[in-house]
């Protein structure tokens, strides 16, 4: 069978990678059902790619518009070695200006975009991991009141499910007695002290990501994960202007459900077990779109309407649930409509089947009885008023035309 | 969700066509709405990049930002936007009625009151932030504005807070009509966009919904965010357009906003054919039967909202609003809320097939009447009509004895549920003792009770609208919630209000 590593080679094949980032671990742990993203993710694979060939392209990215402004923003509070970052913190920590001012700015790496090809000038993940852990170490035996070191971009290592991710968060910030500081600038405004409530909940998920992977770090240079703060400071700009701002966000509940989620995750080698031996997703450029579909469906999903927000497969994993039969009507299952109304059919999956149970057409199982009764009536309620709702317009029209 | 909504869904899903939802129309359509799609540049807090706007389908005004970081030319296209805004929002201030209140001054109610549609959600927020960015604007000194932009600032703000009150129809997203009105066989998420959204409600000749909605999720989104690959494309040409200002040729430059335009305007097309073409179907379903009294609330805000701007002492909508004043608007959305339910279920007998099936609501037919009891109820002398009715029903009514009950088809009768017990073939009997409307006399009015084999729907009683809580006034405000404001400066007669350091504040906080 190979090693996992040589298996997940194969599977890749020369489909160009992609690194884990805190969005995917995000999302993967958003959905820690799907060991599909499991395998892919674990392999490296550049999924849109993937999904071009799967004839099932997603109109996937972020506008160009937006990625300037969000480098011209980050730049921004980190002119000067920080000096603004370190005024932010000292505004939004409640600390002394005094506590903030000095310390190391350790700059390391991040000069290039992280889906940027890797640059010979740069230096390798693990050098720069190594260089992230001697930053820490120093800002922690150092550590004396007045001085704040700052790591702009340093790299993180986490494990998921077997497989090393890099993170790379915007900054730390290393406070007075040792207490850490996830930094997190984003280019979304903070209005009338509002945001967007969906991009404030995505940057507490990957923040989250960011705290877990310092955590990790942190216990394995001696130190209790307490030091990170789950305090994350994040900076935005304010109302209309270009102003930095900074804010508190605390994330305790979105670490407790990544940490969770993450040791949910089945491992990396459980997921390849059951694949069939010599199975590759890469067929090639001009595979016919139903051979790569056949490899790809070899890994089972658990496609839901959030994956549509969070991978490049989602369209593709969209059409093959909606597709699914299991001998009865077409529908497909459930999920596809959304997880309220998995609520409300008690564990039936399959559309098909639940309209058959509804429509008296199928014999409900054992423990089905009461959800197959509810259907059964909802179903004779729907008839009764639409039937109704029906003959009167037909009787309305009728009469209409009677009068005219 | 219910479980006959959720069957809705699923069927939808199976056939790949939309089911119905709703069988009534449960807002107010305007015979003349607005129609607004408005796209905003990507990344920025609140840059204007194009808008279509208009209240007739074949001609609608397209205004472009050729450089939305541009401050003079945001300004310029507010002041565009406010050309066609604010004569539409305030026309039809001149007729009017008189109405009389209890306990306050009677007023002048507009006898219409304008509508403002969105294609979907981001719209009404993209209104929200168009106030905010505009209502605070000087009209004298440095960057000083057309005077109708902060005027049309301060109507924008009204429409996206009034938007926040359930039932109100002054500005709606279309994918909010449309989703109340059918279930379709996608997510949520998916109805969230309007291309794919009318797919299901309005397929192609030859197509099911699901064909056509999956066709169209190419489609240009309907905003206010673009499309990254369409930023793609404009990127170069708003980067052309730098470069011929910054060289000072204005022909270049001219073509160069001409060539903007004219993308921006084939982008914006297919949302605004698809908005009206959404109500367009909308309009073709009967309103519900309390549709008029909610617009009748409409217009009394609109109304009152206008009157406030004319008068002397009259300030823009605060940033944040005070402690007493955002109480008392949560109370007012609780009791909207409350009130839209009632009144949706009685108007929808969809809706009511829900309370039905969970038990709350009942509906049969009479099958005994016991028309001249009368009941000495317990502390009065005198013995009252309380005529007796058993309805017979297929429903399994889930409700208490004493429940008080009302009546859809008869909405005048109170009735108190007596007992519940098993009737023939399966059916249910319903004991309930009528106890109103039948009018003040000692026997029932003529035609007030029921008769033997009347199709009648009975549901609990709504619990009324209270008129809630007695808030303080603001210069009571609590400590605790921040303490009093600032008192205002009494106006003498004829002196012009002058913004306080809050208005000051904002109105010269920058915008770039």
């Amino acid at each position: 069978m190979g090693t996992t590593d040589t298996r997940l080679d194969l599977l890749r094949g020369s489909l160009p990678t992609r690194n884990h980032n805190a969005r995917t671990v995000a999302a993967l742990a958003a959905n820690p059902g799907c060991a599909r993203r499991g395998v892919m993710d674990a392999a490296g694979i550049d999924k849109t790619v993937l999904a071009a060939r799967l004839g099932q392209a997603t109109a996937y990215g972020q506008s160009p518009f937006a990625i300037v402004r969000g480098h011209a923003f980050e730049a921004l509070v980190k002119a000067d070695g920080g000096a603004g970052l370190r005024e932010l913190l000292h505004d939004v920590l409640g600390v002394p200006p005094e506590a903030v001012a000095d310390g190391e700015y350790a700059e390391l790496g991040g000069e290039l975009p992280e889906d940027a090809e890797q640059d010979k000038k740069r230096p390798g993940r693990e050098e720069r991991v190594a260089r992230t852990r001697s930053a820490l170490r120093r800002a922690l035996e150092d550590a004396r009141p007045g001085l704040c070191a700052i790591l702009d971009h340093p790299l993180l290592p986490l494990d998921v499910s077997g497989t090393r991710a890099y993170l790379e968060p915007d900054a730390m910030a290393c406070l007075i007695a040792g207490r850490l500081h996830v930094v997190e600038i984003k280019s979304f405004s903070v209005i009338d002290g509002g945001a967007d409530p969906a991009k404030l909940a995505s940057a507490a998920r990957q923040a989250a990501v960011y705290v877990l992977a310092l955590q990790q770090t942190m216990a394995e240079l001696g130190h209790p994960p307490d030091v990170v703060s789950t305090d994350v400071v994040l900076v935005c700009p304010k109302d209309f202007s270009n102003q930095p701002t900074a804010a508190l966000l605390d994330i305790r509940k979105e670490l407790a459900v990544t940490r969770r989620r993450l040791a949910r995750l089945a491992r990396v080698d459980d997921l390849l077990a059951p694949l069939p031996a010599g199975l590759s997703f890469d067929l090639g450029e001009e595979a016919a779109p139903q051979a790569v579909a056949d490899a790809v469906a070899a890994v089972p999903a658990a496609y839901i309407p959030g994956c549509l927000s969070t991978c490049e497969l989602a369209y593709f994993c969209r059409a093959e649930a909606r597709a699914c039969q299991s001998g009865h009507g077409p529908g497909g299952l459930a999920g596809t409509l959304g997880t309220a109304i998995r609520g409300e059919l008690g564990g039936i999956d399959d559309i098909g089947r639940a309209l058959d149970l509804a429509d008296g057409k199928c014999a409900p199982e054992r423990g089905e009885e009461e959800i197959a009764r509810v259907l059964r009536r909802a179903e004779a309620l729907r008839r009764e008023v639409l039937d109704d709702v029906a003959a009167r317009r037909s009787a309305g029209l009728a009469g209409a035309v009677a009068a005219s | 969700m219910s479980a006959v909504t959720a069957l809705g869904r699923l069927r939808a899903a199976a056939t790949g066509y939309a089911q119905p939802a709703a069988t009534v129309r449960h807002r107010h359509l305007s015979d003349r709405p607005l129609v607004f799609v408005p796209y905003a540049m990507a990344g920025e807090a609140f840059a204007p990049l194009a808008a279509l706007i208009g209240d007739d389908p074949d001609a609608p005004h397209l205004f472009v930002v050729p450089q939305p970081r541009d401050r003079q030319r945001r300004f310029a296209h507010v002041a565009e936007l406010a050309r066609i805004l604010v004569p539409y929002l305030t026309e039809h201030l001149s007729s009017t009625e008189t109405v009389e209140r209890r306990n306050d001054e009677a007023y002048e109610r507009a006898l219409d009151a304008p509508q403002v549609i969105v294609p979907s959600r981001g719209g009404i927020e993209y209104l929200h932030l168009l106030g905010r960015s505009t209502r605070f604007r000087r009209t004298e000194g440095e960057y000083a504005v057309h005077p109708d932009v902060p005027l049309m600032g301060r109507w924008c703000t009204y429409l996206a807070d009034r938007a926040r009150m359930p039932g109100s129809s002054v500005l709606l997203a279309l994918t909010d009509l449309l989703t109340q009105t059918w279930s379709t066989g996608q997510s949520d998420l998916e109805n969230g966009e309007l291309a794919a959204l009318m797919g299901w409600v309005d397929p192609e000749r030859g197509r099911t919904g699901a064909e056509t909605a999956r066709d169209a999720e190419g489609a240009p989104p309907a905003g206010p965010a673009t499309a990254p690959e369409f930023d793609e494309k404009l990127a170069p040409l708003i980067a052309a357009y730098d470069t011929a200002e910054r060289a000072e040729n204005s022909r270049a430059a001219a073509r160069a906003e001409e060539r903007i335009r004219d993308l921006l305007g084939v982008e914006l097309m297919p949302t605004w054919h698809r908005v009206w073409r959404g109500l367009e179907l909308m309009r073709e379903l009967p309103p519900g039967a309390s549709v008029a009294g909610r617009w009748e609330t409409d217009r009394m805000s609109y109304s009152l909202f206008a009157a406030d701007l004319d008068s002397p002492d009259s300030r823009p909508q605060p940033r944040i609003p005070g402690a007493v004043a955002a109480a008392q608007q949560l109370s007012r959305r609780e009791q909207a809320q409350s009130r839209l339910d009632t009144e949706q279920l009685r108007d929808d007998p969809l809706l009511m097939a829900e309370a039905r099936l969970s038990g709350q609501a009942f509906r049969g037919r009479v099958a005994a009447v016991e028309a001249d009891r009368m009941v000495t109820e317990p502390g009065k002398k005198q013995a009252r009509p309380r005529p007796l009715l058993v309805v017979r029903t297929t429903d399994e009514p889930l409700l208490l004895r004493e429940t008080e009950l009302e009546c859809v088809e008869r909405p005048k009768a109170r009735a108190k549920l007596i007992a519940v017990a098993d009737g023939p073939d399966g059916t249910r009997e319903v004991r309930i003792e009528l106890t109103g409307g039948m009018g003040r006399g000692k026997t029932p009015e003529e035609g007030s009770i029921p008769e033997e084999g009347e199709l009648l729907c009975w549901t609990v009683a709504a619990s009324g609208f209270r008129g809630g809580p007695k808030w303080p006034s603001p210069e009571e405000t609590p400590w605790t919630h921040g303490g009093p404001p600032e008192p205002r400066k009494e106006l003498q007669e004829g002196e012009v209000r002058q913004p306080d350091e809050e208005e000051l504040a904002a109105a010269e906080e920058p915008w770039v």
